[in-house]
């Protein structure tokens, strides 16, 4: 560091930058960690409804979560059988503000 | 009845086994009779920072598996009375460990000691796992780093749902907050979260604030709990953190190593 930048050092330094980085992480790592992992009983419970209403509909459920900056998204990809031979994928998505900030 | 307090962090590398060597020599210094615990089985240190590795003959595990009595594998520190170590194996690993045997130990050592302090290991596998297990208190040992306070966050979510408080429904398990290797100077400069941040992160009580300091190095280079050193920063600091574990309502003394003109002068252009 040269004389000059001795005088014009920016105050403002790293220190905040790191404790907004981990007020962000650790607010979802809390979120995760508070009750046990939802996610595989969700999507038990997700392919029982389906099964009630569409009969012989398949255990292909797909569910994600997705983190983002404001919010996660939980993506929910459904395949149900289509008419007769020709199975054709119809997914339904269903897009959630599920941990809106 | 003894009070069990697990010294933990997460991370490596933050102070654990220097926290624990200064705080068990302190309770000793103030009366209390202590016994510190290593329960890094397979990476031994404890008894080099009490400086009591040639004194080792039985260990922590010899006990467990029952090769020896308590008796034999306790060391009992020369300069303190009040104060013993149980060292732990270094040629086995950590399944050597079962929380039967930590049981049955701690029950024993609970008639005869005031303090019963676990030096944890780093991670959160079975070692570390056992040393909270049966914890009253925890010193959650943090430095002002980003990966350090993550790991702390961690630990102190386990203390809450792992330990044997949590299972049986009792009271939990008291975490204090030790933020270690602090800089003030470079607090001041923006370089380093400062107390309030990580105790704003964290929210568990805070015991004390450890400066940074060439002193801890110093002590156990030469095997002394840096407590033992009482003009050294560091020393005071943890003095400080002894007496608020004991329940004594000081106040938070914030301490720093003092340099030069020059020398300061050189740290604020680097």
């Amino acid at each position: 560091m040269n004389l000059l930048s001795f005088f014009t050092r920016n105050r403002s330094g790293s220190a905040e930058t790191a404790k907004e980085r981990l007020q962000i992480l650790l607010a979802h790592e809390r979120m995760d960690r508070s009750g046990p992992d939802f996610l595989p009983k969700l999507k038990n419970d997700i392919i029982d409804v389906i099964r009630k209403y569409v009969p012989g509909a398949g255990d292909k459920v797909d569910v994600k979560l997705e983190r983002g900056g404001d919010v996660s998204t939980l993506e929910i990809d459904i395949e149900l059988p289509g008419p007769q031979q020709a199975k054709s994928k119809h997914a339904g998505r269903a897009t959630t503000p599920a941990f809106a900030r | 009845m003894a009070k069990i307090i697990v010294i933990t962090s997460g991370k490596g590398g933050v102070g654990k086994t220097t926290t624990t060597a200064a705080i068990g020599a302190g309770l000793a210094l103030r009366g209390k009779k202590t016994v510190v615990i290593d329960f890094d089985v397979g990476l031994r240190n404890l008894d080099m920072i009490m400086g009591c590795e040639r004194r080792v003959v039985f260990d922590f595990i010899n006990v467990i598996q029952g090769d020896a009595k308590l008796n034999q594998a306790l060391i009992k520190d020369r300069r303190l009375e009040n104060l013993a170590i149980l060292p732990t194996s270094q040629t086995r690993d950590k399944d050597a460990l079962s929380r039967e045997g930590v049981e049955r130990v701690i029950n024993e050592l609970k008639n005869d000691y005031d303090y019963i302090i676990c030096d944890s290991p780093a991670g959160i596998e079975r070692g570390a796992h056992l040393a909270m297990y049966f914890a009253d208190e925890a010193v959650v040992v943090t430095n002002p780093e980003v990966s350090s306070v993550r790991d702390s966050d961690r630990v102190i979510g386990l203390l809450a749902s792992k330990t044997r408080r949590a299972e049986k429904g009792e009271p939990p398990v008291k975490p204090h907050l030790l933020l270690t290797r602090y800089d003030p100077d470079r607090v001041a400069r923006g370089d380093m979260m400062k107390m309030e941040d990580v105790l704003e992160i964290l929210s568990i009580p805070l015991l004390g604030i450890i400066p940074e300091s060439p002193t801890v190095l110093k002590a156990s280079n030469t095997g002394t709990p840096v407590i033992l050193d009482q003009n050294s920063v560091a020393g005071k600091a943890y003095a400080d953190a002894v007496s608020r574990l004991m329940g004594e309502q000081t106040e938070i003394r914030m301490f720093q190593e003092r340099r030069g003109l020059f020398q300061r002068f050189l740290r604020r252009t680097a």
